[in-house]
């Protein structure tokens, strides 16, 4: 299995200038975090908001710079400071965010969204692009007759949709997923995980999916990595992690999923009664 | 936005209404009165009503007074839509630069703009003038000077809060350039707000180049209704309608503007509740 992803102490800093009556004062949001991923596989990262999740799946989409440790994407060592960024680089990873409502340009037409990627990465002639975003649109589950809408015109799920056949259009080899489903409703989030799953064998795809939602998580994920406070304290296979939590975090962070099974129903009414 | 949502206030289509007159008085101007309005006509001091082949009377030189109100509604309105549109062009880049590069250029830009606003626009406006010399293009230019800092303000303020959406982000994850990313992704959804300062920066530069016509700084080769009630001044007692039919040209002039941009706003308001 080949190394998509590799991560070495990532850290990353946000520098709090200070005022008049403040001091200045610097805030870790990642602190030292290392992982691999490999090829066609999901590396889930868990962790409450605020946690450094997101900051660190905005550092593997090259949006912004980490303060130190080193990133490899298949191999090479990218460095976003340095801003030697090819297009070929950029082709390599893309992000799905988590409000769809947010990622879309209101003023931007679908087809205009799904091609731009191309017009700015390579010189695929327009009706090239044309057909490959029309591909990607009924690959995602919409239709042909939606590239000439605007994004007011559809549905949070359809929307993920298109931000997802956006993130497709350059064949990404990475993609990160910071909470695709989290602001969709629950029968929309199967749909659109079913969706990634099938994406992700068919185009072979490896996925970073960042998420709250440890259902989820057990559902799409190969490995986990649980996050709290900027650091990793726990990172394993699903299997392992959901069989046996090391870090008591992990552990309170499974205990507060709440459980729908009928055993566990009556064991909680039971302790109401008797308090 | 929908015509019928703006016909229901009664207000927008007053507005209009008188917008349509005036549009249409300037457009007509040359047709209905091929001549140099500033050539003699007549008799001078003729009053209105008297001879109805100068139905509005004569000024003291025995100059139409129809035919300046109809060319002097083409220099309020060029100048006002003029001067309006180069304010608000130079804002907006200004704001949208200062909002999306931030640090240093953001304070030094913001800094130039508190600059321009401390000192009086209308000051501003007639130092230029009397510097360079009243003509049409300098006129707009003086009155551009003193208000391009409002749409600058507005605009930096809207491009703060969407540059931290997540289609500018993705903007940058497909490797679009940053000014790309400012001017295409950003700028046009800060517009509206600064669209509607539109009426207001219109309906005053019409008000401070009438202003500038009566100190005698307009542009000598055209009639102004500035330049007109400043003419009427001399003999306001013996013949008040001099001052007081462009007078009234002026304040429907500004009326107008003002009704149909709050009809605008309100119908775009309307129609983005909705949404």
């Amino acid at each position: 299995m080949s190394v998509i992803l590799e991560a070495r102490n990532i850290v990353r800093d946000y520098h709090v200038p200070g005022s008049l009556l403040k001091k200045a004062k610097t805030v870790h949001a990642v602190k030292g975090v290392s992982f691999t991923v490999e090829k066609g596989k999901t590396l889930a990262i868990v962790g409450e908001s605020g946690c450094g999740k997101s900051t660190l799946g905005r550092i593997l989409t090259l949006i912004d710079p980490a303060t130190s440790g080193d990133l490899l994407i298949e191999g090479k060592k990218i460095d976003i400071a340095k801003g030697d960024m090819t297009p070929e680089m950029r082709r390599k990873v893309q992000i799905v965010f988590q409000n769809p409502y947010g990622s879309l340009n209101p003023r931007q037409k679908i087809g205009d969204i799904l091609t731009e990627p191309l017009v700015i990465n390579t010189d695929t002639p327009a009706d090239e692009r044309r057909d490959r975003a029309m591909t990607l649109l009924k690959k995602v589950g919409l239709e042909e007759k939606h590239y000439n809408r605007y994004p007011h015109m559809f549905s949070g799920g359809q929307r993920q949709r298109i931000a997802i056949a956006r993130a497709l259009m350059l064949n990404p080899k990475l993609l990160v997923l910071d909470e695709p489903v989290s602001a969709l409703d629950l029968s929309v989030q199967a749909q659109v995980l079913n969706l990634l799953a099938d994406l992700q064998d068919e185009l072979q795809l490896t996925y970073v999916f960042i998420s709250h939602d440890l259902s989820v998580v057990r559902y799409i994920a190969d490995e986990v990595m649980v996050m709290y406070f900027g650091e990793a304290v726990e990172y394993g296979s699903r299997d392992e992690v959901f069989a046996d939590p090391k870090h008591s975090y992990t552990k309170t962070l499974f205990a507060a999923t709440p459980r729908a099974d009928v055993e566990s129903i009556r064991a909680r009414l039971a302790r109401k009664k008797a308090a | 936005m929908s015509l019928a949502r703006l016909l229901r206030s009664p207000d927008a289509v007053a507005g209009f209404v008188i917008l349509g007159l005036l549009g249409a008085m300037a457009l007509a101007a040359p047709l209905l009165f091929p001549g140099d309005p500033l050539a003699i006509a007549g008799q001078p001091l003729l009053r209105p009503f008297q001879d109805w082949a100068l139905p509005l009377g004569t000024d003291r030189l025995g100059r139409d007074v129809l035919a300046g109100l109809f060319h002097g509604a083409r220099t309020s309105l060029a100048v006002g839509l003029a001067a309006a549109a180069a304010s608000i062009l130079v804002g907006s880049i200004v704001g949208t630069i200062a909002g999306f590069a931030g640090g240093l250029v953001d304070e030094v830009l913001m800094r130039i703009t508190d600059a321009f606003q401390t000192v009086p626009g209308f000051l501003l406006s007639l130092a230029l003038v009397s510097v360079v010399g009243p003509s049409l293009g300098v006129v707009v230019m003086a009155i551009a000077l003193s208000a391009w800092t409002g749409p600058a303000r507005i605009a930096r303020a809207e491009v703060l809060s969407i540059r931290e959406r997540d289609y500018v982000a993705s903007a940058r994850v497909i490797g679009m350039h940053p000014v790309e990313i400012a001017f295409r992704e950003v700028l046009p959804n800060a517009l509206p707000p600064v669209l509607a300062l539109s009426s207001v920066i219109v309906a005053a530069a019409i008000l401070t180049e009438a202003a500038l016509s009566f100190l005698g700084l307009g542009d000598p080769n055209r009639v102004t209704w500035g330049g007109m009630i400043a003419e009427g001044r001399a003999v306001l007692r013996s013949a008040p309608y001099l001052s007081v039919i462009p007078g009234i040209a002026l304040v429907l002039a500004v009326l107008g503007v003002y009704l149909a941009g709050e009809g605008v706003v309100e119908g775009t308001a309307a129609r983005e509740r909705q949404a």
